[in-house]
């Protein structure tokens, strides 16, 4: 390591993966506003042939914002705070430099090659594992790679002291690695036998239940370290950063970490409850799911508190009022999502619009209003501008509230209607109706959803054109601010 | 006693260990704070004074701290 007399953090991978957020970000909603335009108005599924299908969109739609959007936007905060709290600069490190920037390359080429496969119908069929075994091998690089600059650079640093957010992000990448690689062992048949099947495609190694159970496994605890634990360490560096405030309680974080890693890996199950899978492995997957609401709150609780005393900022800042609502929307979602995973209410909720409006209540309102949240922080930093327009902002932010509420309270109703009529018998026990009854009276709710994501996805694009015109036109920042971020 | 009834066992006395390891650890948090052999909420600060010009809130690796030190 040189003197840090001149050192200056490095934010050039920060702002690399920074643009690759919001062009993924872009796009993954685009997607998903057509394809709830799709569910509203059917003929909308013929606008690019086989390619602008539902089936071949979905896939991309949830891809490109997990595997495009929410980690690219985690790359970008690592190579941000990741530095700050280590108290160490990439430009330390040649080594860790080529190494992100090798990673930033393969992930941006391999994410573009693997979203065109997913539209040419390429697909291993694992709802959020559809990537076919090439583009998993490149996944395992990337992720590979990410290891090295983040035990690279907590091997060089002067802070020795690993704050909170370094512990959450470590998480992620160690539950990814281990879901992703597990969910995905697969045999390509095409090279092991004398050239049974598609080259592309692979066999999974699991069968029948057990692969049902790896699949939910794998897909829960992807919610889980993928739009949960980095997202937690994200809120855990920038609220107090921009507030100026010290998290609340640091021993309370400490704790609800240790929580969340003990028992968010056994809730998987609740993905299966009523099917094929034992009885007792449901129940165990249900009581799991109900405790997770402790660790979940505890963390949430302790985002909150931690503005105790400082609540004004919620009115001059809109960016603290970024945070505190995702803080909300957390809640609101751990809360939710217990509630689905009890037998009882799942018997009603299970393949209905209620699971979406549950996803996306977590998603838009917590994971996506957090990433760009810790956009708006780091770019005066990054771009050494101050932000173009908080009236912009201002305007998104309620945009945005407003098409989330949109989206899950429609969903509710969608979604209990929907469990409601299919279960519905009359006095000689036959259904009441048909499948196409639950449709036609949906429909309003659809179009509402569909509502909802064009506010949503304008809301998006107000923050990249900031974002733009703050690179562009924001006022030049002489010093780089401390706490609260520079707006005009 | 066939494979499922073990595994039903390791089950059960898994989830009672940790969650008596996971009570053990808010002990030791509040324990450790109240012999005065750490203060974890000066942590907090790590995100606050975060320059790579400040002073780091912990200087020496978690071996060489004057804790472990006293505790030998």
């Amino acid at each position: 390591m040189q003197s840090n007399a001149t050192l200056e953090y490095d934010y050039s991978l920060a702002k690399k993966f920074t643009f690759l957020t919001i062009l993924f970000g872009i796009l993954g909603m685009l997607v998903g506003t057509l394809i709830a335009a799709q569910l509203a108005f059917p003929e909308l599924n013929y606008l690019l042939g086989e390619y602008g299908t539902f089936s071949r969109l979905r896939p991309v739609h949830t891809n490109t914002v997990i595997f495009g959007f929410t980690v690219s936007g985690i790359f970008a905060t690592w190579f941000y705070f990741g530095q700050r709290v280590l108290k160490v600069s990439m430009a330390e490190s040649k080594f860790l430099m080529v190494v992100g920037n090798i990673q930033f390359w393969l992930y941006f080429i391999g994410a573009l090659l693997a979203t065109i496969s997913l539209i040419f119908g390429v697909t291993a069929s694992k709802e959020y594992a559809q990537y076919e075994w090439p583009f998993d091998i490149v996944v395992v690089l990337v992720w590979v790679l990410w290891g090295i600059n983040i035990m690279g650079l907590i091997g060089i640093r002067r802070e020795k002291a690993l704050y909170i957010s370094v512990w959450y992000y470590l998480a992620c990448f160690l539950g990814i690695a281990m879901l992703y690689l597990f969910n995905n062992m697969a045999i390509p048949t095409y090279f092991v036998t004398e050239g049974l099947g598609n080259p592309l495609h692979a066999v999974s190694m699991y069968a029948g239940t057990n692969d049902a159970l790896v699949q939910w496994w794998y897909g829960h605890n992807a919610v889980a370290f993928g739009f949960t634990v980095p997202i937690v360490g994200m809120i855990y560096y920038f609220l107090p950063k921009e507030s100026g405030q010290a998290i609340y309680s640091y021993k309370l974080s400490l704790l609800s970490f240790w929580g969340l890693m003990f028992v968010y890996l056994w809730a998987g199950s609740h993905h299966l409850l009523w099917s094929t899978v034992p009885d007792w492995m449901q129940t165990m997957g249900s009581a799991f799911s109900v405790v997770l609401i402790l660790p979940s709150w505890g963390s949430a609780i302790n985002m909150l508190l931690t503005m105790k005393g400082e609540w004004n900022q919620l009115t001059d800042n809109p960016l603290i009022k970024f945070m505190v609502l995702a803080s909300t929307f957390y809640m609101l979602s751990t809360i939710e999502g217990p509630i689905q995973a009890i037998k009882s209410v799942n018997a009603i909720a299970h393949f209905t619009d209620w699971i979406p409006g549950h996803v996306h209540d977590g998603v838009l309102g917590w994971v996506v209003f957090m990433i760009m949240a810790a956009i708006f922080h780091m770019a005066p930093r990054m771009f050494k501008r101050e932000i173009y327009s908080k009236k912009l902002m201002e305007s998104q932010f309620w945009l945005q509230t407003t098409a989330v509420v949109l989206y899950f309270t429609s969903m509710w109703i969608a979604g209990i209607t929907q469990g409601m009529m299919w279960r519905a018998v009359d006095e000689y026990g036959n259904l009441m109706y048909s499948f196409i009854d639950t449709v036609a009276v949906l429909h309003p709710y659809y179009m509402i959803r569909a509502l909802s994501g064009v506010m949503y996805l304008t809301g998006f694009l107000m923050f990249a054109y900031n974002i733009f015109k703050t690179m562009t036109a924001g006022k030049e920042l002489t010093a780089e601010p401390q706490f609260r971020t520079p707006m005009a | 006693m066939d494979i499922r009834e073990l595994q039903g066992y390791a089950s059960f006395f898994m989830t009672i260990f940790l969650v008596v390891m996971l009570y053990w650890y808010i002990v030791h948090l509040y324990r450790s704070e109240k012999r005065g052999e750490r203060d974890y909420e000066k942590y907090g600060n790590i995100a606050l004074d975060d320059e790579i010009t400040s002073t780091p809130v912990e200087d020496k690796p978690a071996s060489q701290r004057d804790y472990t030190e006293k505790n030998k």
